[in-house]
Formats: structure tokens, sequence, C-alpha cells
């Protein structure tokens, strides 16, 4: 990955020079192996601290978003499974396309230092990783892990290569992560009685300290003002009055955000208390999938996802309510 | 100064929980909290927390009182009562010990807040000496020795052991009623331990984050440091460091408009949220920068100018854990201060 | 008077208050004279320039300043501009209904020490009126303290003048006080003056030999404290007021915390040389 990150410095470097761009987003080296921020790169001397490594998994077109009446142009570096959401934010119109340079980069499954520090791993000072394994090195010792065991959420369902847009790509020859089944811990929530399910939920969702991590991270989440900080919507909370609060606000935004979720994870990465919120979005994937055919938000961009797009051959809603939401 | 085996200690837990509220950190699987123990709970005291001890004291939410309306549209106001129950928080390590005298001079100054006056004085303090610091950790910077921090007793976990040291009258209290399940144990004992963690802090990779340059005295020339605006483009407006962070204190009142009349309560509020300073005609931070800067001013400037030199910061590193982009005080400190990255 | 610690207690129980009067000054300005619903008092007693809380439970709550000066000791008032959620509430209760009250809260203007003996010039914008009337009604009734009083009020048009009956009829008929109305653009009838507040003061050209007090939006504060100091005053003799949105009242929810300054506790009143030495972000 050392040979990629070179490469796009190089890159960023020439583009920052010869004025195409007036900023790069990136990430930017931090304290530890572990903690690249995303940066926004203005000027050559800053990218000696751009960074490529394997814990890039933040997904930078939201910060796309802000810069939408911006004048300026920026280049941005997108994931293949990134730029799903880019092009799904340009079909909403949240982002100035015109003013957005898209560098494609390669990847080949991003880690989550959550899941070693949850084997016990602390104190870590060095990380390295080769295609299979991560070598750890900390003051308390050196473990070895197995990536597999170690990948993102959503590098574990990895969907591939593929930069579905860009204007140019870097570093294509990287091997993405073989994928897991994508629903099937969706479909071990569905085959539980709504007792079980309620009870996984609760005890998931009591956890949550209503941060808006999940929200803001989230592509999909563009609103100006949020329901939820908009003192005239009558539910604006900035905390739970309730455990039913929680349910309340996760719900909502799941639904809100429902065939617009391109499925990419930010949810569940940011979230500081490891809920697993992308399971409510991957719901609605899976019954719209189930309900009007396969459908990936952001696979194409302008196009209207089946939620908004009428056909002779859908699905009646009350059909699916009185099967009890079978098809 | 007593032990007990570790094996054990859950009989230790079960005994301090019969009669008391016990606050202890819990596996929970997916994350450690402090959290209500109960009989079967896993307690951990090797591992941060992710939030941290001051939700015992200043809960994320909690009701004040009550407003109804009786027949004629008059309102009646029920105030609620405060904390009237002894209760145990154990496990406290010394940045959270820190935290919790930084959140006292907020919440105990005149005119005092009664609900948290009411939960300090009736808490009994655990503290802890930490036998496994993590690399986020940089208490030392505060001057804090995570190898001794002063609660009304101190614990210390050495190989199979958990030692106890009373220091107040309400810890002799505590461990005197737990007599039953508890060994005699030297002083010494735990001498080694101290010295371990000691050596372990200096080998940390944040032992040599100092904060040189910050303090009170320097507003102006920090406030308008040009790097706010790099070091903000990253920060998404969550409110995750400050609700980790167990000094952050802002809290937002609110009422919640039930079938049974109108509970006012408090709740956290975070200054990096963009409707924190809304008001019905504007907005004097609207911008990310502005809240941004507003945060890690407070910390580093705007206590230590009130607080005779004191930062609001205590080094625990959860927002260096924490934060969804990896953006944290220690970047901010480092950017500015004495140290480049 | 304004001690804090009598409050500690109940620091963020209020007190029911009932509605006595409703004056309606502008089309969105409404001033409402409160009692206690207890026993009929002013419920805590206050000085010129302190906040309060008030509220309408399930509705919101807010820090308003108190318009009535503390030498009123049979009611509180307070002048409400309609413009958010609990304003817009407030503007539709009538006589008789109940509200929460509580405070005092912050600092008071320097009444019975930097301002006794002085000059007085008090120079308001719009609802800017509302803090500067408790002043104002205060040395009225402590008139031997004071010297000249010379009152600089402005607004948008005739209709949005507040207190408008009070100051015309009442102050200016006392002696040595003067009263200057000013309103931004010409209309048929109004025979004062026309022109924005920073204007009509440099053309009415006081000396310097006074202390000023301003309130008013923020572009008129900075215009108008631009004019004093070119007309030759100092910052040490000129006070304001500052709003930032407020919850807890007492210094400790955060909320309108600038720089080391809590506006709550350690204004709302400060001196302009003081202000300096705030971040420039209020």
């Amino acid at each position: 990955m050392q040979g990629l990150e070179k490469k796009i410095k190089d890159r960023a470097s020439e583009l920052l020079q010869s004025g195409a761009v007036d900023g790069i987003i990136g990430w930017e080296k931090g304290q530890f192996e572990y903690d690249p921020t995303p940066a926004v790169f203005t000027k050559e001397t800053g990218l000696d601290n751009l960074c490529y490594n394997n814990f890039c998994g933040a997904n930078l077109s939201k910060y796309l978003v802000g810069k939408i009446t911006s004048d300026k142009k920026f280049a941005v570096l997108l994931k293949p499974c990134d730029t799903y959401s880019m092009n799904q934010l340009i079909t909403e119109h949240r982002v100035n396309r015109s003013n957005i340079y898209i560098i494609g980069i390669g990847c080949n499954g991003h880690l989550n230092v959550e899941k070693i520090k949850a084997q016990g791993i602390s104190g870590i000072t060095a990380v390295s990783a080769s295609d299979d394994h991560v070598n750890i090195s900390t003051i308390y010792g050196d473990s070895k892990l197995a990536k597999k065991e170690i990948l993102l959420g959503k590098c574990e369902v990895c969907r591939g290569n593929v930069h579905v847009i860009f204007d140019e790509l870097i570093g294509e020859e990287l091997q993405t992560p073989k994928p897991d089944d994508r629903f099937e811990m969706v479909a071990k929530l569905e085959a539980m009685t709504a007792e079980e399910r309620f009870k996984f939920w609760q005890g998931e969702l009591s956890r949550c300290i209503r941060c808006n991590a999940c929200r803001n991270a989230c592509p999909a989440c563009t609103c100006r003002v949020c329901v939820f900080d908009n003192g005239r919507s009558g539910i604006e909370a900035k905390a739970n009055a309730s455990e039913f609060e929680e349910q309340m606000f996760h719900i909502i935004r799941a639904f809100h955000v429902a065939a617009r979720c391109t499925d990419c994870g930010e949810c569940s990465r940011v979230c500081p208390e490891n809920i697993p919120l992308h399971l409510l979005n991957r719901k609605y994937v899976k019954d719209i999938n189930e309900f009007y055919g396969d459908y990936q938000a952001g696979d194409i961009a302008e196009q209207r996802n089946p939620l908004v797009n009428f056909g002779d051959d859908d699905i009646e809603p009350t059909t699916v309510s009185d099967k009890g939401g079978q098809k | 100064m007593k032990k007990i085996a570790l094996a054990k200690i859950d009989s230790l837990l079960e005994a301090i929980s019969k009669d008391m509220n016990l606050f202890a950190p819990v596996d929970n699987k997916s994350t450690v909290n402090y959290a209500e123990w109960k009989s079967g709970d896993v307690a951990v005291f090797d591992k941060m927390t992710v939030r941290s001890a001051k939700d015992a004291f200043f809960p994320q939410c909690e009701n004040m009182s009550k407003f109804s309306r009786d027949q004629d549209n008059k309102i009646i106001i029920d105030k609620l009562e405060t904390c009237d129950k002894d209760f145990v928080v154990m496990g406290v390590r010394g940045c959270d010990i820190k935290a919790i005298a930084v959140l006292d001079k907020v919440f105990l100054s005149e005119p005092v807040d009664t609900f948290y006056a009411a939960r300090r004085d009736h808490s009994i303090l655990i503290s802890l000496s930490c036998s496994k610091p993590e690399e986020t950790c940089f208490c030392t910077t505060f001057g804090i020795d995570p190898a001794q921090p002063k609660g009304d007793v101190e614990m210390y976990i050495v190989s199979d052991y958990a030692y106890f040291n009373t220091v107040t009258a309400k810890g002799e209290k505590l461990i005197s009623s737990l007599n039953n399940l508890l060994e005699n144990a030297k002083d010494s004992d735990i001498d080694s331990a101290k010295v371990a963690t000691r050596d372990i802090m200096c080998k940390l990779p944040l032992h040599d984050v100092t904060t040189d340059g910050w303090g009170a005295g320097v507003l102006e020339e920090m406030f308008n440091r040009p790097e706010w605006e790099q070091l903000s483009s990253s920060c998404i407006g969550c409110g995750t460091c400050t609700y980790v962070c167990p000094t952050c204190q802002c809290y937002d009142i609110r009422d919640y408009n039930g079938s049974n009349g109108v509970t006012r309560y408090r709740c956290w509020d975070s200054c990096m949220k963009s409707d924190f300073t809304m008001m019905a005609h504007g907005n004097n931070r609207t911008t990310q920068l502005q809240r941004f800067r507003q945060r890690f001013m407070h910390k580093l400037v705007y206590s230590p100018a009130n607080n005779d030199g004191e930062f609001s910061c205590v080094g625990c590193g959860r927002c260096v854990a924490k934060c969804p982009v990896s953006m944290n005080i220690v970047k901010v400190i480092k950017t500015m201060g004495g140290e480049k990255l | 008077m304004s001690n804090n610690a009598n409050i500690a207690q109940e620091a963020l129980i209020p007190h029911v208050a009932k509605i006595i009067n409703v004056r309606s000054q502008t089309h969105d300005v409404k001033t409402f004279a409160v009692v206690s619903s207890d026993d009929g008092g002013v419920m805590f007693d206050h000085m010129p320039g302190q906040c309060a809380m008030v509220s309408i439970p399930g509705v919101g709550e807010a820090m308003f300043s108190i318009t009535s000066s503390p030498t009123n000791t049979k009611f509180k008032e307070f002048s409400v501009k309609r413009c958010g959620i609990l304003t817009e509430v407030m503007h539709s209760l009538v006589e008789g209904d109940e509200i929460t009250v509580r405070g005092p809260y912050g600092k008071q203007f320097p009444v019975e020490t930097e301002f006794k003996g002085e000059n007085l010039l008090f120079i308001a914008g719009g609802i800017g009126i509302a803090p500067l009337r408790s002043v104002i009604n205060y040395v009225r009734s402590n008139r031997d303290n004071y010297g000249v009083v010379d009152v600089l009020y402005g607004a948008r048009s005739s209709s949005d003048l507040v207190e408008y009956e009070e100051m015309s009829k009442e102050w200016a008929s006392d002696k040595d006080f003067n009263v200057h109305i000013t309103i931004d653009r010409a209309e048929d009838g109004w025979e004062g003056n026309v022109g924005f507040v920073p204007t009509y003061l440099k053309e009415l050209a006081f000396d310097n030999n006074r202390t000023a007090v301003i309130c008013g939006p923020p572009i008129m504060i900075k215009f108008v404290l631009g004019g004093l100091i070119e007309m030759g005053f100092a910052k040490t003799q000129v006070y304001t007021t500052l709003e930032l949105k407020m919850k807890c009242g007492i210094g400790k929810c955060g909320r309108c915390n600038i720089g080391s300054k809590y506006v709550c506790k350690d204004g709302p009143v400060f001196r302009c040389d003081e202000i300096d030495e705030l971040p420039n972000e209020y």
C-alpha cells in the first residue's frame, strides 16, 4: 500500500501544482498507525502528511456536501465502495459535480482498530499488514491476527474493486477482500420472534448516546437541518427521554435513507458504542431487493430509486403488510 | 491494606451491591461501560470504558421537575427528589478522579447544583490504579499519577489479587463492612505495581505531549491561529468527543410534553453541535471552525483562566480513541503547542 | 440585592407567575406585567440590567431582561419580541394566564457605583430599550443621584417604537432629562427625526462628559460605539449588554460561554473595554 500512497502523493502534487484543483480531500497521518484523519490538502508542502494505509476506512464523499457552494475545485480520494455514495450524492444534487475531481484509488480492505482492541490488545505502537495477516506491536508485546478477523464491517461484505464513477484511477491492482453473505445477519434477525428481535435491538440501542456521529457521517443524511435538530418539528431531541426514543431516532433515520443508503457502513464504523446500525439499513436494502428486484443505490448516477419510481409491476404495499412483510 | 483473590471478586461486588447501587465497568460484549453491576455481570478493570465515571454524577439525562395544570389552568410545579441513597463507584482511574474534581468546580460552586451535589455526597469512590494504560493515555501531561489515584478507597490489581487501601472515613466504613471477605495484606505488596505503572506511562506513545504554549493568557493569540481552519475541516460536528469526555459538562434543559403533564429534564449537550448557540434571532457560532475552536479553547485556555491554570482535559484519551474521524485534543495540542506533528 | 447565593437550593426551579397586564407595544412586541401566583408579590428583588428565565412549561424557557425598574415594587415586566417558538406562544397569553419565572441572573448596571453623580447617555435601538428602561426608571426614581440624562432611541418605523408613550410623555417631562427619538425612514405624520441611530448620535454631538449605555442590534452597537469613540469617549465610559443563548442562567450549562466569561453570570452587562478582551464571537 506504500507504493500506492506514493503514487497518490505524486499525483496530488501535480494536481495542486498545475492548479487543476484547489484542494485534495484525503487522509492525514495521525498519532498512531490507525488514526488517519480526513483532511483537505491545499498546499503541496502539506502533502508530506497525506497517508493511505490500512486504516483509511472513512468515506470521504460526505465532505463534498459542505463544499457545494464553494467556487473552488476539489479532488477527492474515493475507494470503490465510496464511489456509490458519490453517485448517490450527485443523483440527489447534494454536491456540485463540476467542481469535483474524483480520483479512484485501489483498496484491499481496511482494518477496524476496535476489533483489534476487542482481542484484548492495547498499547499499540505499530501495525503492519500482509495479504492475510496483520502484525501488531504493543508496549505489552506483539500479536499476529488474521486480517479477515479485523476487517471493517463494510469490508467483510466488500462489493468489489469497481469504481462506479471516477475521473481517474490510481492503483487498480489491489485485491479486494472476498465478501461474506451481506444479508446473513439480517436473515437471522428476520427469523427471530418479534420479542427476540425487540430484545436484540433494545440491548444494542440502549448504549446509544445520541452523539449523532452516525447521522453526521452518513453520506445519505444531507438535510440542511435534520428533523431531530429542528425546534419546530415537534420531535427535536438531544437525548433519549426513554429507551423507545432511541429506537425512534435510529428507525426514523433508517426509513429516511431507505433506497438512498448505499450500505457504505459508515454508521457502524463511526459509532462509539459499536452499535451495528447498518443492520437497520441493510434490512431495507434486502426488502427492496426482494420487493422490486435487485437494486444498488448509487451504482448509476441520476437513476430513480424504486421507492420514488412507479412501475406497473410494483408490489402492493397492502399485500406486503397483509403477509406480515412477505412478498 | 486488604486484599481479595481476583477469582473471588464477584463475591465482593455481590456483597457491595446487596445494600447499595454499585457502578462498575461492565463488559457488555461490544464495549466496556460503567453500569449498575448486577449479579452475573462481568466487571472489567483492565480496559478503558467508552464513557467516563461522570455518568454516575451527571447522567446523560435527568428529570428535574414536573409541571401540570389544575382545572383553572394554574401551573403546579413538582420538584423532583435528588439522590438520597449511598452508592459506590468502583474502578475509577486517575484521569476520571481528576475529572470529578474539575466537574466539582463547576457544579459545586455557588449556586450549587443540588442534583450533582447530592450524588457526590452519597457516592463512595473506589479508585483504581491503572495496571494496563493504553496507547491513547496521556494523563501524566496533566500531572496525574495513574498509579495512585485518590478515592475513598484505593484499589490495586497485582497479579491475582485486588488490594484495597482505605483513605477516607466513608471508605473505611465500606471496607470494614466487607471484612469477612477480605484478607489482610501488607502496604508494600502494591509497591512494585505502582512502579510498573509509572514505567509504562513513560513508554506510551503520547507520553511526550506537553501543554506548552497553552493556558491562561494566550486567548487572543490562540483564538486567531490559522491552524483552526485545517484542524476543524475534518470535524463532522457530532458530539462523540463531548459525550465520552469526563470533564465536558455542557447541558441543555428541555421539556418533555407527555400525557401526564410536562417533565423538565436536562441532558448532555455539545458545543460541537450546530444548534448549540442558536437563538430565535440568530447564532453567534455559525461555522464548525468556531464550534470546534470553542471546545478546545475552553479546555486549554478558558478553563485555566478561570481555575488557577488547571486545564479541563485529564488525558484519558477517550476522544482520541472514539472520534469518528480521528481528530482530537492531542492533535490540537501538538499542532498549536510546543511540539509540531 | 443581587446575591445569587440565596437561590442556591432552588437554582433551576422557577416561581409560578401570573400575568396581570399585557401591553401591546408594536406589531411584534408585547410587555407582560407579572406577579407571584402564590402571594401577589414580585417573587425576588433585582437590579437594573439583570435578567430572568421565563418559561411556558412544555413550550420552552428563555432569558429575558427585566424591563421594569426595581423601584417598581408591585410587579415585574418583560418586553418580549415575537421571534421564536416560546415568544410566539407568549404573545397568545392574556391577563390571568400563568408562566414561570426564575432569577434574577447576571450582573447589574453599576447604578449605585460608577453611574452615581454622572451624566448619563442611553442609546437604544428597537427592543434594545427593554434592559435600558429598567435603568432609566431607576435613575428617575433616584433623580438626585445622577446628572443630566439623555435618551437616544430609534426604531425602524414609528410603529416599531417600544414604550413610546412613556418616553415621550413621562421621561421627556422630567427635569434635566432629554429624549431624542428617531426612525429609519420618513413617514407621513412623523415630525421627529429621521435617520439611523449612529447618524443621529453624531448630529446630536454630545460632549464626552457622560457615561454611555448602549443596547440594540449588534450592528447598531458596533456603529454607535465607533461613533462614541470618535466623539472622544473612552471605552471605559461605555456600557452595553450582550445576548447569547442561555439555558441554566447560573454559569454551568456552558451555552453562553465566551472566552473565559459566562454572559449569564459575568454579564450580561459589560463595560466596553471588558468586551475587547473577549473573542469576537458575540
